[in-house]
């Protein structure tokens, strides 16, 4: 009786709420995601200003011999130390943020635009247009991804865009599996029926039905990734196939730290905490940004 | 051109699987006015919300015609027949699957409206939503809330607020009520008689409940594996129901009268597989009358006067 009446109370009570609103309050409440939140946007902000924040020319790639593998501390001018060419950490670490998360999210971004696509069609059309696609895409699962990428990178040649290519075209078959299942369970649901017996297109139920429906497994998805894509892109920058020095890159510097680790560990300590960081941010954000666009969730 | 609201002729659905052909609707014509209902009766998988289907071409007629509004809407290239929608509309048995979770009820309304793009500004068709929600008796505040918030009554309320919302000539209700709670059936099926009467709309009416068909319409058409068995007005086919399938759905009626006797029917065995059905009157094998004659041939639906088919051996 008393849950009734509260679920009464809250009926009433949410009468002026837009639906936006309601979206922004659910994630709001959870506070790992608000914690996600700030610290993507954080990175964010610092990648989107890396160019202002920080001077590329004197900062970032200015070579400084004398002043070489500092520790932290040691020097007011460089507070996170030197590397072993004298640069100073900090800025490249802030400039290479500019590069891992725009390198991450891009591929990741192509990869599940495509994988929407080709998942959603095959999916929602099932049939002859399902194996097709998907035997396609198997195909393209059956070459390992790593070596498809430096086939990708050795083929166009080594610069930051054929990185998000092959870093992209390695997952869009994951992807695009991952997709089309969502959709062949959404779309059973019998208001997928209903649609199409109000009179909507085909096109119109894939965009306005079906794909919100699957919305959670693409954030899910794409938090996950843009992790996975920031390391992929990092190994390849490592064996010279990325970002190309005197570039900075997180994965890069993480490499480069290895001869010295044992006197600087810092070296390698602050890449590797700057991936860890961003990746779990965005795996914070993907989750509460899942359960807060299901309204099946709230509680 | 034919002067009825729809006319369905020599209707067929099959279903290819691996056992063979499932005939879910076989050979199935009827007619039917603007402004009445056809009541669609039948047991579990006699394919009465198939017919309901093909009407409605959600499923393709594997032949036969469906003429609405004197065009043969099976025969409409994909284009015509999402114009065609807008004159015909479907309520879902389940309210609960039926309504996509995301949606606010305002969104779910509003849905035939943006597929018909039927207003230019958000406005206005919020304010038809708000009209639409007043019609079917929801409180305006519920706009924004979504359909899980709700009880089962109301979210059926929010599917016959869409099926409305442009104005259709014919409404399929695929078991609109048997989802429901007994006392909540009532009050929705007196909404949708009195839209009857206020719009003018015709119904297919799917059920298997006797009590919901008998309240609610003009006409019964009584299904048996894919096929019609008997059709009479409604008054006509409770007070003289011929077919032996029809006399055994009526005696199992309740009725709430301790000292009323009603000789029961019972039927025996079970409803037989519709895969590779053969040409034998489908009903005989559970049929306490059936003769040879009956496993000779698939019998017509045969005028007995007073507009009363039926379709037996026997009579």
């Amino acid at each position: 009786m008393s849950k009734k009446n509260k679920k009464a109370e809250t009926t009433t009570g949410r009468k002026n709420i837009s639906k936006r609103q309601d979206i922004t309050r659910r994630f709001l409440r959870n506070r790992n995601s608000v914690i996600g939140l700030v610290v993507t946007a954080i990175f964010v902000f610092v990648a989107l200003f890396a160019p202002i924040l920080v001077d590329y020319d004197t900062q970032v790639i200015q070579q400084d011999i004398p002043n070489r593998l500092l520790h932290p501390g040691e020097d007011p001018d460089h507070p996170l130390g030197t590397d072993e060419l004298g640069r100073d950490v900090m800025a490249r670490l802030i400039y290479a943020a500019k590069m891992s998360l725009a390198i991450g999210a891009m591929a990741v971004i192509i990869a599940i635009a495509i994988g929407v696509v080709i998942g959603a069609s095959a999916g929602y059309f099932g049939g002859r247009v399902d194996t097709i696609l998907m035997r396609i895409m198997e195909v393209l699962d059956g070459v390992p991804s790593f070596l498809m990428a430096l086939t990708i990178c050795a083929s166009l040649g080594a610069s930051v865009y054929t990185l998000m290519i092959a870093i992209a075209v390695g997952s869009i078959a994951a992807q695009s599996r991952i997709v089309r299942s969502a959709v062949l369970t959404v779309k059973n649901n019998e208001y997928v029926e209903a649609a199409k017996a109000m009179g909507a297109s085909d096109m119109q139920i894939i965009f306005y039905h079906i794909i919100p429906n699957c919305v959670g497994t693409i954030i899910v998805q794409f938090s996950v990734k843009i992790a996975g894509g920031i390391l992929h892109a990092s190994s390849l920058s490592f064996l010279g196939l990325g970002v190309q020095p005197p570039d900075p890159e997180w994965g890069a510097m993480l490499s480069g730290g290895r001869a010295y680790m044992l006197d600087n560990p810092t070296l390698t300590l602050f890449p590797g905490l700057c991936i860890m960081v961003v990746i779990l941010a965005f795996n914070m954000l993907g989750d509460g940004l899942r359960d807060s666009l299901d309204p099946r969730l709230k509680g | 051109m034919s002067e009825h609201l729809l006319e369905v002729n020599h209707l067929k659905k099959y279903f290819k699987t691996g056992k063979g052909t499932v005939q879910a609707v076989d050979d199935i014509s009827f007619t039917l006015d603007a402004g009445k209902t056809l009541g669609l009766v039948g047991e579990s998988g006699c394919g009465k919300s198939t017919t309901g289907r093909t009407i409605l071409r959600l499923l393709e007629p594997t032949d036969g015609q469906v003429i609405f509004e004197g065009k043969d809407i099976a025969k409409l290239k994909p284009a015509e027949m999402r114009r065609m929608r807008q004159e015909m509309q479907m309520i879902f048995q389940d309210p609960f699957s039926s309504l996509n979770p995301r949606k606010t009820v305002e969104e779910l309304i509003g849905e035939p409206l943006k597929w018909f793009k039927v207003h230019k500004t958000k406005a206005e068709q919020k304010e038809h939503v708000a009209k639409l929600m007043d019609i079917v008796g929801l409180a305006p505040r519920l706009a924004n809330v979504y359909p899980h918030e709700l009880d089962g009554g109301r979210r059926q309320r929010i599917g016959i607020a869409r099926a409305l919302a442009l104005d259709p000539k014919l409404i399929v209700c695929d078991e609109p009520v048997s989802a429901l709670d007994v006392s909540i059936q009532a009050q929705v099926l007196n909404l949708l008689k009195e839209l009857q009467k206020e719009y003018n709309i015709a119904y297919i009416f799917i059920t298997h409940d006797l009590s919901v068909v008998n309240h609610i319409s003009d006409d019964i058409a009584v299904m048996y594996l894919g096929q019609i068995v008997e059709k009479a007005p409604s008054k006509e086919l409770f007070t003289n129901p011929t077919h032996p399938y029809t006399k055994a759905l009526l005696s199992a009626i309740p009725i709430p009268d301790p000292d009323l006797q009603v000789e029961q029917i019972p039927l025996k065995g079970e409803i037989s597989s519709p895969i590779n059905m053969k040409r034998d009157c489908h009903f005989a094998a559970r049929c306490p009358y059936a003769t040879e004659v009956c496993l000779a041939s698939t019998p017509e639906l045969v005028d007995r006067g007073n507009e009363h088919f039926v379709a037996c051996h026997l009579f």
